[in-house]
């Protein structure tokens, strides 16, 4: 028997070189935690901060509760309060796509996974060809696609593009396709349900998990988009808050002298303006973890 | 069986589950075309319409009339133009080797050699930037990298960068790219490769231990084979998503004040031509060139990988 010795042998070997694989795995998860944390826990203390102490004390000092205050109230005075233009607009472009998606995508999903009809393949492929496209480059022709229907400047340059979601689509499609048993529709349809009764009574209150996926990752993704709100929309009260962050980093004294000279826009405001703008997905975050993890897994695994 | 009414198409796949349709076949097509109407709609519009569009511009002039390559060349020779696209590959390179290696190393670790609870702690840790993506993530890492206000100034120093300035010299730019992209992406997927690494059955871990492999031996042999599908679907995405390199740079360009060229990628590139000098047709072959890129090396995964089936279960 060779196995005996074998074993033996990495035993007593495996020591020393054990002690040193859980040093190096130990320092490469503690490095870790300091590149994902540290950024983050330095912004959140930065408003609280003003920027010569930002400079100058500790970069993990707490300053007072009274600063945030003054940043907030400097962050708000920008441009006659534009900022919360800002944040409600993207509210409203990343809100109303999300209805939008889950209304189209979830049917779509479903018919894709559970009926039949002519053309359903190739849907389906041209959805994984577009899911995959790298969506930025088509940016610029959607650009004259909206100027020639006359709709740059309007919400639905935004929502519109915003709402055709081909991830989603695969994602439920995925998740109906290997968690709904068709024996389960056929039962039901000889009880006399019709189609719309089928998706609404049962394949409907089975796709929560799914349903809460993808508007998890639409909204997100939404709310972070840049280019195409930059292209799109040319007014400053239009813009959600991604671009609005983008012209307060223009307007700040020190990134930019001469076109921040004389606003209020300085480290904590910016700062500041990066936490408000992200609060809500990051309350996102915390809150749907859980239920993310397991859900992207039982989306993913298609078993 | 009845079939009432006469199918008028044919469906092409079987139906697997042997069960008779009970239906007449004529009622379910038309609920199927009308549950994918708006998003087929929603597919032409901004999908199928903007790539055709995109390949007409490209092959056109302003004044709509055919010129073949012309389009292709004239931005090929444009003196941005290699630049533009050899930053964008140093960048790509970078960026795949290091997030496949490392998401994938981490996830192994998180996933058989730590306790339980303190991994579920460090994945969702390494999670929390991915709510940061964007223009907030550019902008705290433009802090993190000003020796001025970044909390790590002193390592900053330590490796010769005094200023903001020399931080953002140009030649840095695809490791603070990469570092960016990382900071916000690597947790996501480090959570997907842990639920990937955790539906291998513990079987098959303990057969291989019964056999005597190592720890690593089984992490080659076992794990990584057995989740290499999702390793190639994270390749094929954090691909995607680097060759549409736009506003990452551009804010690092207005934040640099212009010591980084305002057509450091591609995408800036194209964008500099649509809307600083008014040539779409331009733009629109540079986004084909950037489009054909990203979907032949995806079909190339995509067909080298069973991930994406399309046939029903």
């Amino acid at each position: 028997m060779t196995d005996i010795p074998l074993a033996a042998r990495t035993g007593r070997l495996a020591r020393p070189s054990k002690l040193l694989s859980f040093a190096v795995v130990g320092a490469l998860l503690a490095v870790l935690l300091v590149f994902f944390v540290l950024p983050v826990i330095w912004l959140l203390l930065a408003p609280s901060k003003t920027a010569g102490q930002i400079t100058h004390d500790n970069p993990l000092s707490f300053g007072s509760l009274g600063q945030i205050g003054t940043a907030w109230n400097h962050l708000f005075d920008f441009q006659d309060g534009v900022m919360a233009h800002w944040l409600l607009n993207s509210a409203i472009y990343s809100g109303g796509s999300l209805i939008l998606t889950l209304a189209v995508s979830i049917t779509a999903g479903y018919a894709l996974a559970l009926t039949k009809f002519k053309g359903r393949k190739t849907l389906l492929t041209v959805t994984l060809v577009t899911m995959i496209m790298p969506q930025a480059t088509l940016v610029l022709p959607l650009f004259l696609e909206l100027n020639k229907f006359h709709l740059i400047g309007t919400v639905w340059s935004v929502i519109l593009p915003f709402s055709f979601y081909p991830f989603g689509v695969y994602l439920v499609y995925i998740y109906f396709g290997s968690s709904l048993p068709r024996d389960l529709l056929s039962a039901a349809r000889m009880d006399g349900c019709n189609e719309w009764q089928l998706f609404t009574k049962i394949a409907l209150p089975l796709a929560k998990p799914v349903v809460g996926l993808v508007a998890f990752f639409s909204f997100v993704g939404n709310w972070n988009n840049f280019f195409l709100p930059y292209l799109v929309l040319p007014d400053s009260d239009q813009f959600p808050v991604q671009v609005g962050l983008n012209q307060l980093l223009t307007s700040t004294p020190s990134f930019n002298p001469v076109a921040g000279a004389g606003l209020n826009i300085t480290i904590p405001e910016l700062a500041l303006a990066i936490v408000v703008a992200i609060l809500p997905v990051l309350v996102l975050f915390l809150f749907s973890q859980r239920t993310l993890v397991s859900g992207m897994l039982a989306g993913a695994t298609k078993e | 069986m009845t079939v009432l009414e006469t199918p008028r198409v044919s469906t092409g796949t079987p139906r697997r589950d042997g069960s008779a349709p009970s239906r007449p076949r004529g009622r379910r097509l038309n609920a199927g075309y009308l549950f994918v109407a708006g998003y087929t709609v929603l597919l032409l519009a901004f999908g199928v319409f903007p790539t055709a569009y995109s390949f007409y511009l490209a092959f056109t002039n302003e004044r709509g009339q055919f010129t073949g390559f012309n389009q292709f060349t004239k931005v090929a020779k444009d003196y941005r133009f290699l630049p533009a696209f050899e930053h964008m590959l140093v960048y790509l390179v970078l960026w795949l080797v290091v997030l496949v290696v490392l998401v994938v190393l981490v996830a192994v670790v998180l996933r058989g050699r730590i306790r339980p609870g303190t991994s579920a702690v460090l994945r969702f840790l390494y999670y929390i930037p991915g709510a940061l993506a964007g223009v907030a993530s550019v902008l705290v890492w433009l802090f993190m990298l000003d020796p001025d206000v970044s909390p790590v100034s002193w390592l900053l120093e330590a490796m010769g960068l005094h200023s903001f300035a020399a931080v953002l010299a140009p030649g840095h730019l695809p490791l603070i790219l990469m570092l960016i992209a990382f900071w916000t992406g690597a947790g996501g997927w480090m959570v997907v490769m842990y639920g990937a690494l955790n539906n291998i059955p513990d079987e098959v871990l303990e057969a291989a231990r019964m056999d005597g492999a190592g720890p690593w031996r089984t992490v080659w042999h076992i794990q990584i084979p057995m989740i290499r599908q999702w390793i190639v679907y994270m390749a094929i995405m954090a691909f995607a998503t680097g060759t549409q390199l736009f506003v990452e740079p551009q804010l690092l360009q207005t934040a640099s004040l212009g010591r980084v060229s305002p057509t450091w990628s591609p995408n800036q590139l194209a964008f500099v031509f649509a809307f600083q000098q008014g040539d779409f047709n331009g733009a629109a072959a540079i986004s084909v060139f950037l489009l054909s890129l990203g979907l032949v090396a995806a079909g190339l995964l995509v067909a080298r990988s069973n991930l994406f089936s399309l046939d029903d279960k």
